[in-house]
């Protein structure tokens, strides 16, 4: 793509779908799987990077939906919560959320637990203060975090 | 919000970024890790009618071990600086400052270059990579030139570069033997942008010190060097009286911007107070 353009035809992964669109180049990743996929697991807070509700994984890591376009996901993995919900990848997470109440409204939850498997992938048996930090970027309004944390050490503990 | 209406290119070679900017100017914005950018566009902070995306650019090094040097290409991502064995070895602060940057998902994403590109006066990469000593390599179509970290900043968000140039890479002098290091940041949450920061590099030699950089971030327009601090400290033991001295050129030399959350007293306060901090793990590592 060496020209500029206004639209853009991609190709690209989807919860091991293949996906091809053609887009608008302002359309937000975000954007381009609530509104053209329907996967509306993935939710749009701040819109600038800061509130985590958009996170899902490009090419197997855990990015901001807001901050990338659905032009640049051409030729990339993307999962979303829906995906990692049908492969059962976040099973014990969801359980222990469950478990220890660590949602109210649940608009955060999602991202919150791409962001904890994510953390469990590459550290099974985190402290708390490694919970914490992990998490720091996702914002939550209901809870006050406290459930959240216990909820991911509970899912450490069995073996997310 | 969602960003303004804007074109969006995805150049295939350096020389596709440049005959871009040849023809865009300032109408363009080049794209690399998008962390701030897209967050200012989505704001409707920044509105360029072109975005260059330069993440497919092949010709734009990774980490590569030169003699006495790394050099890291610009669109190397903060996970990848972290993880690097090369960065772990060769330029430990670099690793040591990836967990202060913003959040994991972020950190996946946003990359060296733009970060020094960008130049947040309190962003790490720029104080990291002053206190190091690091060049930056400019790139355009009448070739390339390379700065001195402490020539690239001009001012707020005011760098060196000209419109027709790119950021390429860094250059960081690799660890000499005696050499030390820290880097610390005062935040109000984590992952926030620091109130004030710290990063320290220099060598010792039989217990004195040699050469020292201290670079601050969030305490002015641009990441600084407190060179009447280090001057001082030369040819010194680290003990606590000498720290002490340090400290407060230190909050001498700090002249941060009065805003309204945090006035500039607070700011040279807790500059001073990273200074006795990091002086004092150092001096400890050091015994």
């Amino acid at each position: 793509m060496t020209r500029a353009v206004k639209s853009v035809a991609i190709a690209l992964k989807v919860n091991g779908e293949n996906v091809n669109e053609t887009v608008p180049v302002r359309r937000n990743l975000v954007d381009f799987l609530r509104a053209d996929l329907g996967l509306t697991g993935s939710h749009v807070g701040c819109e600038h990077g800061v509130c985590g509700a958009c996170t899902i994984l490009v090419d197997g890591v855990i990015v901001r939906g807001c901050l990338m376009l659905a032009a640049q996901a051409d030729g990339c993995e993307v999962e979303t919560v829906e995906g990692a919900d049908a492969t059962g990848r976040i099973a014990k997470l969801q359980a222990a959320f469950h478990q220890r109440n660590a949602l109210q409204c649940g608009f955060c939850t999602p991202a919150m637990l791409l962001t904890a498997a994510a953390l469990l992938e590459a550290n099974p048996a985190p402290t708390r203060e490694e919970i914490r930090d992990q998490l720091s970027g996702n914002f939550c309004r209901c809870t006050g975090y406290q459930a959240i944390i216990d909820a991911v050490a509970d899912a450490a503990e069995a073996g997310e | 919000m969602k960003a303004p209406d804007f074109a969006y290119m995805r150049p295939d070679s350096l020389d596709g970024v440049f005959a871009a900017l040849a023809q865009y100017g300032d109408d363009a914005r080049i794209l690399a890790g998008g962390q701030t950018l897209m967050a200012l566009q989505n704001m409707r902070l920044a509105a360029a009618d072109v975005l260059v995306d330069i993440n497919r650019v092949p010709d734009l090094p990774d980490i590569v071990e030169e003699p006495g040097h790394l050099l890291i290409g610009a669109l190397v991502r903060y996970a990848a600086l972290a993880e690097s064995l090369l960065v772990q070895q060769h330029v430990p602060l670099l690793a040591d400052a990836v967990p202060f940057v913003a959040h994991a998902a972020i950190r996946n994403r946003g990359t060296v270059g733009g970060s020094l590109a960008l130049g947040d006066p309190a962003a790490e990469m720029p104080a990291c990579m002053l206190a190091l000593g690091a060049e930056v390599i400019l790139s355009s179509a009448a070739g390339t030139r390379t700065i001195p970290m402490r020539e690239f900043y001009l001012g707020l968000y005011e760098t060196a570069l000209r419109p027709d140039e790119v950021l390429t890479a860094v250059r960081v002098p690799k660890r000499r033997p005696g050499q030390f290091h820290a880097i610390d940041e005062i935040v109000r949450r984590r992952g926030d942008f620091a109130l004030a920061g710290l990063a320290v590099s220099g060598v010792a030699e039989k217990g004195a010190v040699e050469a020292i950089s201290l670079a601050l971030f969030g305490v002015g327009d641009r990441p600084v060097l407190a060179t009447d601090a280090a001057d001082l400290l030369i040819g010194k033991a680290l003990d606590p009286a000498q720290i002490e001295t340090a400290k407060d050129a230190v909050i001498a030399s700090l002249d941060p911007p009065d805003d309204p959350i945090t006035p500039p007293a607070y700011r040279r306060h807790i500059g001073g107070v990273l200074v006795q901090r990091l002086l004092g793990q150092i001096r400890e590592k050091l015994a």
